[in-house]
């Protein structure tokens, strides 16, 4: 039976009362994902929002176990992680790596294409807040074109951000996917399927950052809808080299009925200084992208 | 203020609610759930939930209706904004002041 | 070295210092290894995965693609509960320089090779202690050997005391001068072993049904847990890496002292120790650099000096008492260091200074630098630096203020 918000389990991993932001879409998102796995994980974090959701010592807000490790080495510790608990013979565990964009598609790169090359066992889940938000926003390379960052302060960023996605499906891991806690579900699915699988498994997670991107903290969850309606977002996933798109970017590429780019720049604080020329260059990539992901679609 | 009672060697966390404090205290609006309105209450039976599904804190509890914590509820808005029937408004915590002068 | 146990059948093998290392994981029954290969280390690695490809070790290889990465996977297969090793030299123990304070800080006695290898710019792949001597300040214990035999037996000691006090260790050795040659070496037996070194038995839980969260942001001050026990601020937590450090040379020299009963080598002792019984001058060195010492304080006692050597085996805990008592005879003290703390002298001049420090040892201290980049030293050279030290006691020949270099300069 498909699982809905009466079905799904009660029980919380994540404890209230803890350090992040109201609205924080990552808090959403991890409180699916620790259902998804029931609790049975051994998490890995490097710095990052998540580690601020942990608390401080000797209090954390989760009620899993957590080893944290430095910036650049999320993937490696999984690794370690992995190898220490097959050393051992301990099965039933899921190793669950979790970093923001900063510790995936920059500085933890090089740790995080290492482990899936080797096929280690473990999913990796980025929430993708598109900036190092943790230190008050700077910009990252998954920070799109235009946006205002601490260090993009007055021009606005100059490049587009990076296709992570792509890049983690281009190591032949068995299952790369999208999802976005404004659709919680498909979210969980997800997890539920990667758990099944065993190698390298990747989730990119979009989660939209209140103070960060300047909206609301009680508009995330429209916020990430419109990311998706517009094509920024895009949910699919792909196991064993099968693309599928999912949830309401399924829905979308049916009744092609994609909304312009620009109504959800024009929600955000951090594109105040987007240029028209800018608009028009995310919405090409956004349109290219799409028509790409549609051609995979149909040949599948 | 000795902390050798404390036999850690290393940063060892326990698991705690509250460890951000009295996160209640943040809010400037907290959310009020209208009964007759909410779709499990009428139905009389386990329905919707979804603002317990989205709410980041896991302040909501999945009970007919649905209760919200407000030791630690941050009034971020999101189940308002969510509940498909609009049973749920944010009040102005200045409602809630007990002894108002003014 | 003296034999005690003369009933144990010796087992020798001709072995390099790498193939000495591999041995000592081998027998350690290390779980997870965990190593990038970099010149003049990677025979060691090499020799690893084949020996758990051949199935003669039960160990995860892990072929992790920097050393960043290497130190992390041994620091969190160390945190479930699983033996880990890595090795390294030069550029690679700088890369996992942000590690090696890490691990030290979570408490976990992973073990490490540093084959001692100078480091750039500019390049240079031979032989000298600038590495491990860069990360004196991390937290770890330091142990060098002068020989093969040093080798393998430290690290199946560095397991034992890493794993009683909690602080990871490292056993350095000089890259190409001892990792390339060829030594005869009595390789124990995997029952010896055994009996030495029983299995690790973690500080760290990592169970769902028990669920800890470890290394989490500590804040400056004291906070009380929910159980309302004030636990440490992050200078509590550091002052207990601090305080076993400073403890572990009781388990360092009891541990040597077990391991002498059993193996018939006696690690009993922070220092090397060569004739300092009638010497009132005596030469310090490191690593295989003891060794020369030695052949250039023969020399020097032909000349008709009473010279002595010591040979520092323990750099981190730094032996000061120990190191007292050794010196306080001396009247001259000639410290060879294969390093450089730019801006100062050498790593090891400094650390005798500061041990003697109030001691009333009042001997004359010289420093030399020596062998960086692999430059060759040969014992005549250190005994010449010995009789100009001893000149300098009575003409301005050398400086006192920063060390003299033997070289081309």
């Amino acid at each position: 039976m498909k699982t809905n918000a009466v079905n799904l389990t009660e029980t919380e991993y994540l404890l209230p009362g803890n350090r992040v932001c109201p609205g924080c879409a990552l808090s959403l998102a991890y409180r699916h994902i620790l259902k998804a796995l029931e609790g049975q994980v051994i998490v890995t974090v490097p710095a990052s929002c998540l580690t601020v959701l942990h608390g401080m010592y000797p209090i954390t807000s989760v009620n899993v176990p957590c080893v944290n490790t430095p910036f650049a080495s999320t993937g490696a510790s999984a690794t370690g992680l992995v190898a220490g608990l097959k050393a051992l013979g301990k099965k039933g565990l899921t190793v669950l790596a979790i970093a923001g964009d900063g510790g995936t598609h920059d500085i933890g790169i090089q740790a995080l294409s290492g482990a899936a090359e080797r096929h280690d066992d473990f999913i990796y889940v980025c929430y993708d807040n598109e900036g190092y938000m943790n230190t008050g926003n700077q910009r990252s390379g998954s920070t799109p074109l235009g946006a205002i960052s601490g260090t993009t302060p007055v021009l606005g960023k100059q490049q587009n951000q990076k296709d992570m996605t792509a890049i983690m499906e281009a190591h032949g891991i068995p299952y790369v996917a999208t999802a976005n806690p404004s659709y919680p579900l498909d979210l969980y699915e997800k997890v539920r399927r990667a758990k099944s699988i065993e190698g390298t498994r990747f989730i990119h997670v979009f989660t939209p950052c209140p103070p960060g991107w300047g909206f609301p903290f009680s508009d995330t969850i429209r916020i990430g809808r419109l990311a998706v309606e517009t094509g920024w977002v895009v949910l699919y996933e792909v196991e064993n080299g099968v693309f599928r798109l999912t949830s309401a970017s399924e829905s979308i590429a049916r009744r092609d009925n994609l909304k312009p780019i620009r109504e959800y720049l024009m929600e955000q604080g951090r594109f105040r200084s987007i240029t028209e020329e800018q608009i028009n260059e995310l919405q090409d990539w956004v349109d290219a992208r799409w028509k790409r992901y549609l051609i995979r679609t149909t040949s599948s | 203020m000795e902390t050798r009672e404390c036999h850690h060697i290393c940063g060892e966390s326990s698991p705690g609610i509250g460890e951000a404090g009295r996160t209640g205290e943040w809010r400037n609006a907290r959310p009020v759930i209208e009964h007759k309105k909410c779709t499990p209450v009428r139905q009389s039976k386990p329905a919707c939930f979804l603002c317990w599904l989205y709410c980041p804190e896991a302040v909501i509890s999945k009970t007919i209706p649905p209760q919200i914590n407000l030791e630690y509820c941050k009034g971020c808005g999101i189940c308002a904004q969510v509940c498909p029937v609009r049973a749920i408004t944010m009040v102005n915590e200045e409602e809630f002041v007990l002894n108002r002068t003014y | 070295m003296e034999n005690k146990r003369t009933d144990r059948k010796a087992n020798i093998q001709i072995l390099d210092g790498n193939q000495a290392a591999a041995h000592g994981a081998k027998l350690s029954r290390v779980q997870v290894i965990a190593a990038y290969p970099i010149t003049p280390q990677t025979p060691l690695t090499e020799t690893l995965s084949e020996f758990v490809e051949r199935g003669e070790m039960k160990a995860e290889y892990v072929a992790v693609e920097s050393e960043h990465s290497a130190l992390t996977v041994c620091s969190s297969a160390s945190m479930v509960g699983a033996r880990t090793f890595t090795a390294t030299s030069a550029h690679g123990l700088a890369y996992m320089h942000e590690m090696l304070h890490w691990v030290a800080g979570a408490r976990l006695p992973v073990v490490l090779a540093c084959v001692n290898r100078a480091i750039g710019a500019p390049w240079n792949i031979l032989n000298d202690q600038q590495d491990s001597i860069s990360q004196r300040d991390t937290g770890w214990i330091q142990i060098y050997a002068r020989n093969n035999q040093e080798i393998l037996d430290s690290v199946l000691q560095a397991y034992r005391i890493a794993e009683a006090v909690y602080v990871p260790a490292m056993v350095c050795y000089d890259g190409y001068v001892l990792s390339h040659a060829e030594m005869p070496v009595d390789v124990p037996s995997q029952d010896d072993v055994d009996r030495f070194l029983p299995p690790y038995q973690p500080h760290t839980i990592l169970d769902p049904a028990n669920p800890k969260n470890y290394n989490l942001v500590t804040l400056a001050n004291p906070r009380a847990n929910t159980e309302g026990v004030l636990c440490h601020g992050y200078m509590e937590l550091r002052y207990l890496l601090q305080e076993a450090l400073q403890n572990s040379r009781e388990t360092i020299t009891k541990v040597g002292r077990e391991f002498g009963e059993l193996f018939g080598r006696s690690y009993a002792n922070m220092l090397w120790e060569d004739r300092l019984g009638d010497a009132d001058i005596v030469i310090v060195a490191m690593g295989s650099l003891a060794m020369e010492a030695i052949v250039a304080a023969n020399m020097l006692r032909e000349e008709g000096h009473k010279v002595g050597v010591l040979g520092l085996r323990v750099f981190r805990p730094f032996p000061k008492a120990d190191m007292v008592e050794a010196l306080k005879k001396s009247r001259l003290i000639v410290v060879f260091d294969k390093n450089i703390s730019y801006g100062s002298e050498g790593a090891t001049c400094s650390e005798i200074k500061s041990a003697l420090y109030g001691s009333g040892v009042n001997a004359i201290i010289r420093n030399f630098i020596v062998g960086l980049g692999g430059r060759d030293v040969k014992a005549r050279e250190l005994a010449d630096a010995v009789n100009k030290s001893l000149l300098s006691l009575k003409e301005d020949v050398l400086s006192s203020e920063y060390p003299e270099w033997i070289c081309y300069i």
